[in-house]
């Protein structure tokens, strides 16, 4: 018998972390596996409420949103690599060209 | 303090460190296999919340798939080195204020608007996992069947473009 | 008076060709002269003017075919304004063409002689074209004066008036930028400003008398104004008459307004003639005679009249006495006569003072010519001399005498008009002497030249009602005879004192024949007036203008006193100068005798001193003062450069360059554009590259959104 309330706040908590380490790492692995964290808390907070509702809404969402992560790291892991061909280095604040 | 309270937080608190380790470690790899540990909590969340076949589908999609990859491309890479000077001083102390302050609006708004009143309710032992896969089968293929198409178009066109971003380009003299 | 409005008989519509043809010849000279001779453009003027004097003589006739009726010959309308009705109207009456026939003959005569004088005098001036425009002068000169007699109105009469003051100004300054001597010099052009500023305030006395007689009388017609005279308080026509007399002064040259005649002497002669002796300056004493029925209402202005010019005429021949000048002593004679016009006028002897007008005309207009005469033989003698010496220096030896006579026509400047520089001249110029001689004895007042009658009834007249004013005449026609007499015996006489008078010549006949002319009418003018039974023709001839004439029968005893004292001073000049006649280089003789009273005759009594030091330099200093500092100190250098160009300076250089344009103006526009470009400057700085800041912006902008969303 857990508050759902008690779900939200774990919730928040861990997109938290997960917006920090997108902020303050830079290894552009560290700020992808930040992303997918913030996207499992997001998930977690879904299928909570889907719970309390008793809907399957909620896992469904949360079936697409697993997809398309999956989807987006395999692109996305793809452009690291091609990036690191170019700079030999993976440290986002390198990747400055666009400087004003 | 009920069993499935006691279950709750213990969980909670592993997941939290696991997310604070993956954030604080210095070793890239550290960091994947603290948010392996952290997809695994999630998922065991998922089984108490009674989704079995999202539980299943983290562990294995998540967790087995997406954090080989991302180990893949971390050995491939190699750990790097850090360079010795900070370009953004402020970022750090300004960006944990900032997520504080939204970790904090979030609950709020979250829990005042939405008002969600209740307890989740444990999932009844009579729960299947076949039942469960079979009912979303169901609400996949009939009421989600559009995203769920477009999402199959999305994961072809991932593959094909990840595999052209890697390709060699064949350079015309 | 009788009045023909219509004309029955006569030659009335000649009338006013009397001033046309003097201007036709002006004119044809103006615009055909560059392409006449000298003798064509001199007969076009003479032949204008004698066209004048036939008219005329037609006019007198005319007049006296009617019996001495007054006509007016209406010409044109002028002013019609109001109450004041005026019209260009010629009066014709016994008077006017009495004025005429002396105006155009003695002035047709004059202008034959100028053609041989100013042939020669153009020449001694090296300027032949300036010949042409001493003509058109003097024929403007002929027109004016027939307007100024023949008006029928006080200001037709006017315009006559300011027309001979013009032409006096115009040929006293014929040779503007010389002097007598023919040397560049402001002194022509002095005298004639001189003369016309003197007339001009006798001018301000004749306008005050009109303004006074039209406020009063309400016209300026003579015989509207006459009748409306009879009605008003005697003041009024005192006033009118004693203005009136200040116009005459200026124009007559009585005291204090005769300075200007003496310098008039800067013009050529045949001008000092013309107008100096014979004309312009009669036109006062026509006036008075004119306004006879005014002046006869307030004896007191007659008695004012009649002193001033008794006055004037002692004055004058005692300056003429100490002059050196030929021309002056004629100038101060001239001066001196007219005195004895203007008394006799002012004494109500109007017959006698015109009488005495036209007889003066003859014989001052005869010696003025013959002083021209004699001073263009000496300048003809001048230059035979200097052509002599020329031709003469090199072929004979240097001894001191010709050396001496070679400083003497070298070098020096040499005065023609001195007399001091004459001398034998009757051996030289036989004929100018006979008819100075002439003249001289008609001026003096010897019976039976005609001076002699004229100055006789006017010292009659004075006799019988103002024993003063005959006292100071007789003294004065002693001084007459005294100073003429000099004049003969140092011009005539004795041994010339210069090798240019030795040297003279006689004039041509061009210029002699005049003379003659003149010396002819000297002789017998004055049959005009002899004061016996029957015989007084002027008299009964004006009294058809004038209400009462006195025909005065001759008094041997005012006769007899007046020969002997003419007689003595003649005596007396011929003790001084006569007998022992002076030699070159010498004082004259009355220096030594009077001493200070002869320096004092010399110096002309100091009266233009006096005018300058009380007049003229004031007026100059106070213009100067004017000019120097209100105009240009103050006005020019400080108010227009301090006060305006340096308040449009600072309105324009600080006020709105300064502070307005550049403080506010350029520090919006300019600071619009800086603040502009350090606010991109500023915002530049948040693009630095990293994707890391980038996200945390979006960050801030979602607690920043969902902070506002929790508040709403």
């Amino acid at each position: 018998m857990v508050p759902v309330n008690y779900y939200i706040i774990l919730s928040a908590i861990l997109f938290t972390i997960g917006v920090v380490g997108v902020l303050t790492r830079r290894n552009a692995l560290i700020i992808f596996m930040s992303i997918e964290l913030m996207l499992n808390a997001a998930n977690l907070a879904f299928v909570a409420f889907g719970s309390l509702l008793q809907t399957f809404s909620g896992q469904i969402f949360v079936f697409f949103v697993i997809a398309v992560a999956a989807a987006e790291v395999a692109v996305g892991l793809a452009l690291i690599v091609e990036i690191f061909k170019s700079k030999r280095s993976i440290d986002v604040d390198q990747m400055s060209s666009l400087k004003g | 303090m009920t069993l499935e309270l006691i279950f709750f937080l213990v969980l909670s608190l592993i997941a939290i460190s696991t997310a604070f380790g993956m954030l604080l470690s210095r070793n890239a790899i550290y960091s994947a296999l603290f948010l392996v540990l952290n997809f695994v909590t999630v998922a065991v969340f998922y089984l108490l919340l009674g989704a079995p076949f999202i539980a299943m589908a983290q562990i294995t999609v998540y967790a087995g798939a997406i954090m080989v990859l991302f180990l893949f491309v971390i050995m491939l890479l190699g750990a790097e080195s850090l360079p010795p000077a900070e370009v953004l001083p402020w970022q750090k102390p300004l960006a944990a204020l900032l997520a504080i302050a939204l970790a904090v609006e979030a609950t709020f708004i979250l829990i005042t608007r939405a008002r969600p009143v209740g307890q989740i309710v444990p999932p009844a032992d009579s729960v299947n996992l076949m039942e469960t896969v079979r009912e979303m089968g169901m609400m996949l293929f009939n009421q989600y069947l559009l995203p769920f198409e477009v999402t199959s178009i999305l994961l072809l066109v991932a593959m094909v473009g990840a595999i052209v971003l890697v390709r060699k380009e064949k350079r015309v003299h | 008076m009788h009045f023909a409005e219509e004309v029955t008989a006569g030659f009335f519509f000649l009338a006013p060709w009397i001033v046309f043809a003097p201007v036709i010849g002006l004119l044809i000279n103006i615009i055909f002269g560059n392409r006449l001779s000298e003798r064509m453009i001199g007969s076009v003027a003479s032949v204008a003017s004698g066209v004048a004097f036939v008219i005329s003589v037609l006019l007198a006739y005319s007049v006296s075919a009617n019996h001495g009726e007054v006509v007016r010959w209406q010409l044109a309308e002028w002013i019609h304004i109001g109450n004041l009705n005026l019209d260009w109207t010629f009066r014709v009456d016994s008077l006017s063409t009495t004025m005429m026939l002396v105006v155009s003959g003695v002035g047709t005569l004059i202008h034959i002689y100028a053609i041989g004088y100013m042939h020669e005098d153009v020449r001694f001036k090296n300027d032949i074209p300036r010949f042409r425009r001493f003509f058109v002068f003097l024929n403007l000169f002929i027109a004016m004066m027939m307007i100024l007699v023949s008006g029928d109105s006080y200001l037709m009469l006017f315009v006559g008036w300011e027309g001979v003051g013009l032409c006096s100004f115009l040929l006293i300054g014929f040779w503007y930028e010389l002097d007598t001597l023919g040397r560049p010099s402001w002194a022509n052009s002095n005298a004639a400003k001189k003369a016309f500023v003197v007339n001009r305030v006798g001018d301000f006395g004749f306008l005050i008398a009109s303004f006074i007689m039209f406020w009063a009388l309400g016209s300026f017609q003579f015989d509207q104004v006459f009748e409306a005279a009879q009605g008003v308080a005697p003041g009024v026509v005192l006033a009118i008459t004693l203005f009136m007399l200040i116009g005459v002064a200026g124009k007559s040259a009585q005291i204090p307004l005769y300075v200007w005649l003496p310098d008039a002497m800067a013009g050529p002669t045949p001008v000092s003639a013309l107008i100096h002796a014979a004309t312009m300056v009669t036109a006062g004493v026509y006036l008075i005679t004119r306004s006879a029925p005014l002046y006869m209402l307030v004896p007191q202005a007659q008695y004012i009249v009649a002193l001033t010019g008794a006055i004037t005429a002692l004055f004058a021949a005692t300056i003429a006495v100490g002059q050196y000048d030929i021309k002056k002593v004629l100038a101060y004679s001239t001066i001196s006569q007219l005195g004895f016009m203007v008394a006799a006028v002012g004494m109500g002897a109007f017959v006698a003072g015109m009488f005495h007008l036209i007889t003066h005309a003859f014989f001052k207009a005869l010696l003025f010519l013959s002083a021209g005469s004699v001073i263009l033989g000496v300048e003809r003698g001048h230059h035979h001399a200097e052509h002599a010496h020329h031709t003469g220096k090199h072929t004979k030896g240097k001894g001191k005498k010709k050396e001496e006579a070679h400083a003497q026509g070298h070098g020096e400047v040499f005065d023609p008009n001195d007399m001091r520089n004459m001398g034998g001249m009757r051996k030289t110029m036989p004929v100018t002497f006979r008819v100075y001689l002439v003249g001289t004895l008609a001026l003096a007042g010897i019976v039976p030249f005609a001076g002699f009658w004229s100055k006789d009834e006017i010292l009659l007249d004075a006799s019988l009602h103002y024993p003063f004013i005959y006292l100071l005449l007789s003294i004065a026609a002693f001084f007459t005879a005294f100073y003429m007499g000099r004049q003969i015996w140092m011009v005539f006489f004795g041994e010339p004192r210069h090798e240019a008078a030795a040297h003279a010549q006689e004039s041509p006949r061009v210029m002699t024949v005049p003379l003659m002319i003149l010396a002819f009418l000297s002789v017998v003018g004055g049959a005009l007036n002899l004061p016996f039974e029957g015989f007084h023709n002027l008299g009964h001839w004006l009294e058809y203008t004038l209400e009462e004439v006195e025909a005065l029968p001759l008094d041997y005893g005012v006769a007899g006193i007046s020969t002997v004292l003419a007689l003595a001073a003649i005596a007396l000049s011929w003790y001084v100068y006569g007998r022992n006649p002076l030699r070159a280089g010498e004082a004259d003789p009355l220096k030594r005798r009077l001493g200070a009273l002869f320096t004092g005759m010399e110096k002309k009594w100091y009266v233009d001193e006096l005018y300058n030091a009380i007049i003229v330099t004031p007026y100059v200093r106070i213009s100067q003062f004017l000019a120097d500092v209100i105009d240009w100190r103050f006005w020019h250098d400080w108010f227009h450069e301090k006060v305006i160009a340096g308040t449009y300076n600072w309105l324009s250089n600080i006020a709105l360059n300064r502070y307005a344009d550049q403080r506010g103006i350029d520090a919006v526009a300019n600071g619009l554009g800086d603040f502009t470009q350090w606010l991109s400057v500023t915002l530049r700085k948040i693009q630095n590259g990293f994707v890391r800041s980038y996200a945390l912006s979006v960050l801030v902008g979602v607690v920043l959104i969902v902070g506002y969303l929790i508040l709403k």
